[in-house]
């Protein structure tokens, strides 16, 4: 199968489309956690007063019940075409940021399939899927704006 | 801590080795709420995801990155911009090296170039930077 022939019309059709935003209130004690799992250093984000850049990674799917995770322990994606490759890898991130993120924070994020395309890689055929991501507080001040890239192997 | 006026091209940012253990992914893994067996599950991933052991995360070389950019600039600017590739993928039981380089300077805007590599000297995760001084 060629990488063209892996994006159908019926995937292809997703591009475009959106979730609902996602409502997260920004806790100090989620900041401290995150802050010790990436062995961060500067005192501010071990102290929970300042999000580190990457803290929101994983916040863009809702939170659902063990029942809706698969055998691979991954969570059903609602915003994700049914695509002929089942394995999933994290492809890469770009974010611009515009406002740090602190406790207390109220945030809304907005996630959108912005893109879906195939490529063959040295170990078969991939396929990518570009999303854009907006994160906003409740109150609309723009924090970050980020493009995502997952990969299907 | 960089003064800006003493910067030059082709600087280097202070290098750091990460040892993932299971324990760190775990909590890694728990804090962002990922259940992806490819991280803890050693079996699973040899035997399923055809992995040679359990995979250090992208996103988590991700940080590291971000971290040899604002461990170095401390208060003196702004990270404005980050973005990296998972290029290649890392697993439980290697050290991975940190580092990055300045690549521009224009005014008070810095690009810096980044890299998490293996202990075979392979880019696992190349990135980059822009910060802006005195912001």
């Amino acid at each position: 199968m060629s990488a063209d022939e892996l994006i159908t019309p019926e995937v292809r059709a997703w591009i475009g489309r959106s979730d609902p935003p996602i409502a997260f209130e920004v806790t100090r004690r989620d900041i401290v956690k995150y802050a010790i799992a990436t062995e961060q250093q500067l005192p501010k984000y071990l102290r929970g007063d300042e999000a580190p850049p990457m803290f929101l990674f994983g916040t863009d799917r809702p939170l659902t019940a063990l029942s809706e995770l698969g055998p691979d322990g991954l969570r059903h994606d609602s915003l994700l075409p049914d695509l002929p490759l089942k394995r999933v890898m994290a492809g890469g991130i770009r974010q611009r940021y515009h406002r740090a993120i602190r406790p207390g924070d109220h945030l809304l994020i907005a996630k959108t399939i912005t893109d879906i395309y195939a490529k063959h890689g040295a170990s078969g055929p991939l396929i990518f899927v570009v999303y854009a991501l907006t994160v906003t507080t409740a109150a609309g001040e723009l924090m970050m704006e980020e493009t995502q890239t997952r990969i299907n192997r | 801590m960089p003064a800006l006026d003493s910067l030059t091209i082709g600087d280097t940012l202070p290098e750091r080795d990460h040892v993932a253990s299971n324990v760190s992914l775990f909590v890694y893994n728990a804090a962002v709420w990922n259940a992806h067996r490819i991280h803890y599950d050693e079996r699973y991933t040899v035997e399923v995801e055809r992995h040679p052991a359990v995979v250090i995360d992208g996103p988590l070389q991700g940080d590291w990155l971000t971290q040899v950019v604002l461990n170095w600039l401390e208060d003196d600017g702004r990270l404005v911009e980050f973005e990296y590739t998972n290029r290649r993928a890392a697993y439980l039981g290697e050290t991975l090296q940190s580092g990055g380089r300045i690549a521009a300077i224009d005014g008070k805007q810095v690009e810096l170039e980044l890299w998490i590599r293996n202990g075979a000297g392979e880019l696992t995760a190349p990135g980059r930077a822009l910060v802006v001084f005195g912001d």
